[in-house]
């Protein structure tokens, strides 16, 4: 059973393979990240993170999920030197690196929560899966080129875990090195496997500020694997990484 | 001393899980091709029989053998699973040669055993902490899997809406 809804202005779709009605299990998952886009959406104006900027952080009582996900970007911030910030140089917040990832990690949990075993959620492209699709096969996760949507650059078997990707092709130069503001420009893609999907966002984003040096540290940070595309072309890979099987295996 | 030994198995499983699969596409392109030939032949038996004997489709294969299909008959006419074992070619990487012998039960991996692999000198430990170029053909061939889903830094496109929903709909 499948379903779509554009959550944070983004396609997300969940994919429950289990034989119950997870329709209402969906619409709880759906729920927490409207509440997240609520509460930190950059385009709302009346979201708590808006207000934050707004105000300079003066007289606003956070909620606990903003101060969760503030504990996040720090922590990921001092551990990757700098390279990954969440605070632009005018000192207002930039979650963006790991809201849509923490947002949808808990999502997942939702439908852990309620029972469900195989599914595969799928916020804008960061990707947590359970269990499996059916005939025990693992979930085959597709990494998008950067040359364009329809083109894979690799299909990854994955079971029960994350993936996020992060590239500049999509959405143009967002991402910054947060250690000396510049724009990366060494890889086209980065894409970590991790166990939960929060750690998978922030490992990806900061890989793709750090370059080819991001990917020990991810491992050392929690990645189960790295797979990085660089800017002529090759295909790097590091931890554990399954590849799915062609289709003309069968 | 801990994390080191860790990233030295690390390496030690990319290369098994890059060579294992390699060698097992190549044997899964080849079994692939003597099903398509099985299918083919058991086809023409399905003919074959109906017009000799009222036998069930099942046993059409064994009627199919005989026929004068040319050489793909010879392939087609082992479809039980057989144990085999394929040992790899050595594949010479930054970290030194890796070579790996596989066994199969028909086109199932039971087993992945090395025949050489770089030594895990302190050396190596070191280099471990670069990336490992990824053996191109692997994530190649990979590509043509059917995929459930699709990861990529992917918002509001509506390329990227159409991509979800024909990686979802390829399932």
């Amino acid at each position: 059973m499948r379903f779509l809804e554009t959550v944070m202005g983004i396609p997300m779709s969940i994919d429950i393979r289990d034989e119950v009605d997870a329709a209402p299990a969906a619409e709880r998952a759906f729920a927490v990240l409207r509440e997240a886009d609520r509460r930190f959406s950059r385009y709302l104006p009346d979201s708590e993170l808006s207000r934050t900027n707004a105000s300079g952080g003066r007289g606003i009582d956070h909620s606990a999920d903003f101060r969760e996900v503030v504990a996040i970007g720090e922590a990921a911030a001092r551990s990757s030197g700098g390279a990954f910030r969440i605070r632009r140089a005018d000192g207002t917040w930039d979650l963006d690196g790991l809201v849509k990832g923490w947002a949808a990690a808990r999502a997942a949990g939702v439908l852990t929560s309620a029972g469900l075993r195989d599914f595969c959620l799928n916020a804008g492209g960061d990707v947590a899966v359970s269990g499996s699709p059916g005939e025990g096969r693992t979930w085959s996760v597709g990494i998008r080129s950067p040359q364009g949507p329809e083109a894979m650059l690799a299909v990854l078997a994955v079971t029960d875990g994350a993936v996020a990707t992060s590239g500049a092709y999509e959405r143009g130069d967002h991402i910054v090195d947060g250690r000396d503001g510049s724009t990366p420009r060494s890889l086209l893609s980065a894409t970590v496997v991790a166990d939960d999907l929060t750690t998978a966002d922030v490992l990806a984003t900061a890989v793709f500020a750090m370059g080819a040096d991001g990917i020990p540290w991810a491992l050392s940070s929690g990645a189960r694997g790295v797979l990085v595309l660089d800017a002529s072309g090759t295909l790097l890979g590091a931890g554990q990484l399954a590849f799915a099987q062609p289709a003309s295996a069968g | 001393m801990n994390s080191r030994s860790w990233r030295g198995t690390v390496l030690f499983t990319v290369i098994l899980v890059t060579m294992g699969a390699t060698v097992g596409l190549k044997l899964y392109g080849t079994a692939g091709e003597v099903t398509a030939a099985s299918t083919s032949v058991h086809s023409t038996g399905t003919t074959g029989s109906s017009a000799g004997d009222d036998s069930s489709a099942g046993t059409s294969t064994a009627t199919a053998t005989p026929t004068p299909t040319p050489s793909s008959s010879a392939s087609a006419s082992a479809p039980a699973p057989a144990t085999t074992t394929v040992t790899g070619s050595a594949i010479d990487t930054r970290y030194g040669a890796v070579q790996v012998k596989v066994t199969f039960s028909g086109t199932t991996i039971t087993a992945i055993d090395p025949v050489q692999y770089p030594n895990r000198s302190g050396r190596d430990v070191e280099i471990n902490d670069q990336a490992l170029p990824i053996l191109q053909q692997e994530a190649l061939a990979s590509q043509s899997a059917n995929i459930d889903t699709v990861s990529g830094a992917t918002y509001t496109s509506e390329g990227y809406i159409q991509s979800l929903q024909s990686a979802i709909d390829q399932r």
